[in-house]
């Protein structure tokens, strides 16, 4: 039934539903065209009897559980108060409404309702395994030659396993033999695959797209990212939100309250109408009460918000985004301020040749006669000069290296005298150089003790960083801050470039987290902390949000924050945001919507506009309202 | 300690039902029922025997939900 399959117990219900319908519309038939021919005086009896086939079809269950309930203690169950209702409707048929159809079809409405709630939570379950369906059944391990297939539980760390193309990494390790391409995407959303050569690290979950690959496990199956990412995700649901536990306290008064403003419908207007010496029409107001009992159930509030949480969650892990509970994705939706971290968050982390000035060489010969004479060292301010010259440097030519502690180095290179360091340096060989550039670290280029120019190396924004202020603003974010030990010149200068409204540099380990502090305390609204999980786990944990970036296989940082962004991309924190929004919203239309028709229905059927019929269709409708509009907060669409 | 167990709950009211139920249970500290999982986790009582206490949570369970089902 549409691409919908049932389990047993569903299906029953299912048969049931069906069977009575059928009963039912038999019966209202066979009535409304005089085929039951009994005198008018047993008429309403025979009626009863022969309604009470199909109202024990759908209802024996929750009649049933009805009567456990009281004898449990439970008398304001759902399933008492609709075995009340109903068996009321009935006695009430004989008596007064002469509609016994009524009762059956509550019965049959409700365990609509009932099995559509039950269905519609399975489908959730599924989409979401689908989602994550990332769970990785096997390993291969080579024996003799020969692949033998282990459960990946039972491989040990250090073993070398073979993961085929098509196949995925099952566990964490590192590349033993041979290179391919990785689709990384169900870690990190990331569709772009990703080069893996002997040597560099891999994390399960990922897909080995070309060659085959033999990889030394570095972790056990269960503390692998692929096991963790799936806790993390299948119990998020568990730290539940402060809307959710409102709702979970409102739908235990919800049921008292209207209990009780049934009782008092059934007895005050009649003793009213009594005193005032007219009819006090007792059986219109006991099925008005009767009535109230129907709206009595809060199933529709209670489910669409679990619901809701459920599928944001999932829709946030499908674009690489873990949120580690409700409570979280809830707190997203409040944030105004976001305080980034500067390196790794919003620069790559990596230093690079970002100026070059000479005056008297050209640009290529300045920057290979830098890299020849630092070639050898470990600094690495060295390695991005060498990166920058982007060619293999015959060390032969290099002689007479002296490394000066603090200064720089003197070299010969190709038989040519060249110092390359720093303002000191070049002061101590009484050679006159340019200011340094306040932009990053300069080092000065002295060629056969003459000037000939700087190098500038610098930490590179990622191109991505502007964009992601841009979205928070428009997600409405009004407070963007940037914290780094850097200089306050470079700190300002990348936080000018980014579009960013504060910037505080020179800041030591210590005054982050009281800057923070200091920023949180100034703030309207809840306020992220976004940083790459390093060394900023204290700020991590004290604001309200705690955001880490790329931090995917680093344990340490994953138990730190409470969202993590899988892959490098700062543009995350507002696709984050923009989906705590979208399901805090969906969550607030439903409660609104579903408080709105039941209040309305339980107004109009006090005042005997509303007959149970149409309370049972508007409850149930509600509630399947409600589930659907839940769904939406799965799929999120990132404008990238 | 904390376990978690394969529960069988139809409707979401029932499941507040049972985590509230599970919570008064002698020996256990916590526990949370994630309804769209289908799961219990049940933190117990330093020293208490989970085999037991989950007997007890399941009586308590049944008294407020008789359909319920929990694995253990």
């Amino acid at each position: 039934m549409f691409g919908i399959t049932l389990r047993k117990k569903q299906r029953k219900v299912f048969y049931r539903i069906v069977l009575a319908s059928v009963i039912t519309i038999a019966l209202v038939l066979c009535s409304y065209f005089g085929l039951i021919s009994v005198g008018d005086d047993i008429r309403p009896k025979v009626m009863f009897v022969l309604y009470l086939v199909p109202y024990l079809i759908i209802g024996y269950d929750i009649l049933i559980k009805a009567a456990k309930g009281i004898s449990h203690g439970q008398a304001l169950d759902e399933n008492f108060l609709m075995s009340v209702a109903t068996i009321g409707a009935m006695v009430l048929g004989v008596t007064y409404t002469g509609d016994y159809d009524e009762a059956v079809a509550v019965m049959i409405f409700y365990q609509i309702g009932e099995l559509f709630q039950a269905i519609a939570v399975d489908k959730s379950r599924t989409s979401i395994s689908k989602l994550m369906e990332i769970r990785p059944d096997t390993a291969y391990i080579e024996e003799d030659g020969e692949l033998t297939e282990v459960d990946p539980d039972e491989v040990e760390v250090g073993t070398v396993i073979v993961v085929r193309p098509g196949d995925r990494i099952p566990i964490d390790g590192t590349v033993v033999e041979g290179s391919s391409s990785l689709n990384t995407s169900a870690l990190t959303g990331e569709s772009v695959p990703r080069d893996v050569t002997e040597g560099d690290e891999v994390l399960s979950g990922c897909i080995n797209l070309s060659g085959v690959l033999k990889i030394r496990t570095s972790k056990e199956f269960g503390d692998s990212t692929v096991s963790k990412i799936l806790d993390m995700v299948e119990n998020a649901s568990n730290r539940k939100a402060t809307t959710e536990a409102f709702i979970t306290k409102f739908a235990k008064v919800y049921t008292p309250f209207v209990v009780v403003c049934a009782l008092l419908l059934a007895i005050v207007p009649a003793l009213v109408q009594l005193g005032i010496g007219a009819d006090p029409e007792y059986q219109m107001w006991i099925y008005r009460a009767l009535t109230f009992l129907v709206i009595s159930c809060p199933c529709a509030l209670v489910i669409s918000i679990p619901l809701g949480f459920f599928a944001g969650l999932g829709g946030a892990s499908s674009n690489g985004v873990l949120v580690k509970g409700s409570n979280y994705l809830e707190a997203l939706s409040g944030v105004t301020t976001v305080v980034f971290d500067k390196t790794g968050t919003l620069t790559q982390g990596v230093f690079e040749v970002s100026d070059v000035i000479c005056n008297e060489v050209s640009r290529e010969r300045l920057l290979e006669m830098a890299a020849a004479a630092e070639s050898s060292s470990p600094h690495p301010i060295a390695a991005s000069l060498v990166r920058a010259h982007g060619m293999d440097i015959d060390r032969s030519r290099v002689t007479e290296i002296q490394d000066i502690p603090g200064k720089g180095v003197i070299a010969k290179v190709d038989g040519i005298d060249v110092a390359v360091g720093n303002t000191k340096l070049m002061e101590s060989m009484g050679i006159a150089c340019d200011a340094p550039s306040a932009m990053g670290t300069t080092v000065f280029v002295a060629i056969d003790g003459r000037y000939a120019g700087s190098i500038t190396i610098s930490d590179v924004i990622k191109p991505e960083s502007r964009r992601a202020i841009e979205d928070l603003r428009k997600a409405g974010v009004d407070r963007t801050v940037m914290l780094t030990g850097d200089s306050e010149n470079v700190a300002r200068k990348v936080a000018g470039e980014i579009g960013l409204d504060e910037v505080y540099g020179q800041l030591l380990p210590g005054d982050k987290l009281d800057r923070l502090e200091e920023i949180m305390g100034s703030s309207k609204g809840s306020v992220a902390f976004v940083g790459d999980g390093i060394n900023d786990a204290p700020s991590l944990v004290r604001s309200d949000v705690g955001i880490t970036m790329g931090a995917i296989g680093s344990d340490a940082a994953i138990e730190a924050s409470d969202v993590v962004i899988m892959d490098d991309d700062p543009r995350k924190v507002a696709v984050a945001m923009g989906i705590s929004r979208k399901t805090m919203r969906i969550i607030r239309e439903n409660i609104v919507f579903t408080l709105i028709v039941k209040f309305g229905f339980l107004g109009l059927a006090a005042i005997g506009y509303v007959d149970m019929w149409l309370a049972i269709i508007a409850d149930v409708g509600v509630m399947i309202a409600a589930v659907l509009n839940s769904a939406r907060a799965l799929r999120y669409r990132w404008n990238r | 300690m904390k376990k978690s167990y394969k529960i069988e709950v139809d409707c979401a009211n029932c499941a507040a039902k049972m985590e509230e139920a599970a919570k008064k249970t002698d020996g256990v500290a916590n526990a949370s029922v994630n309804f769209v999982m289908q799961k219990m986790q049940v933190e117990f009582v330093e020293g208490a025997d989970p085999e037991q206490v989950m007997k007890a949570v399941l009586k308590n369970c049944k008294k407020v939900e008789s359909d319920c089902e929990i694995e253990f």
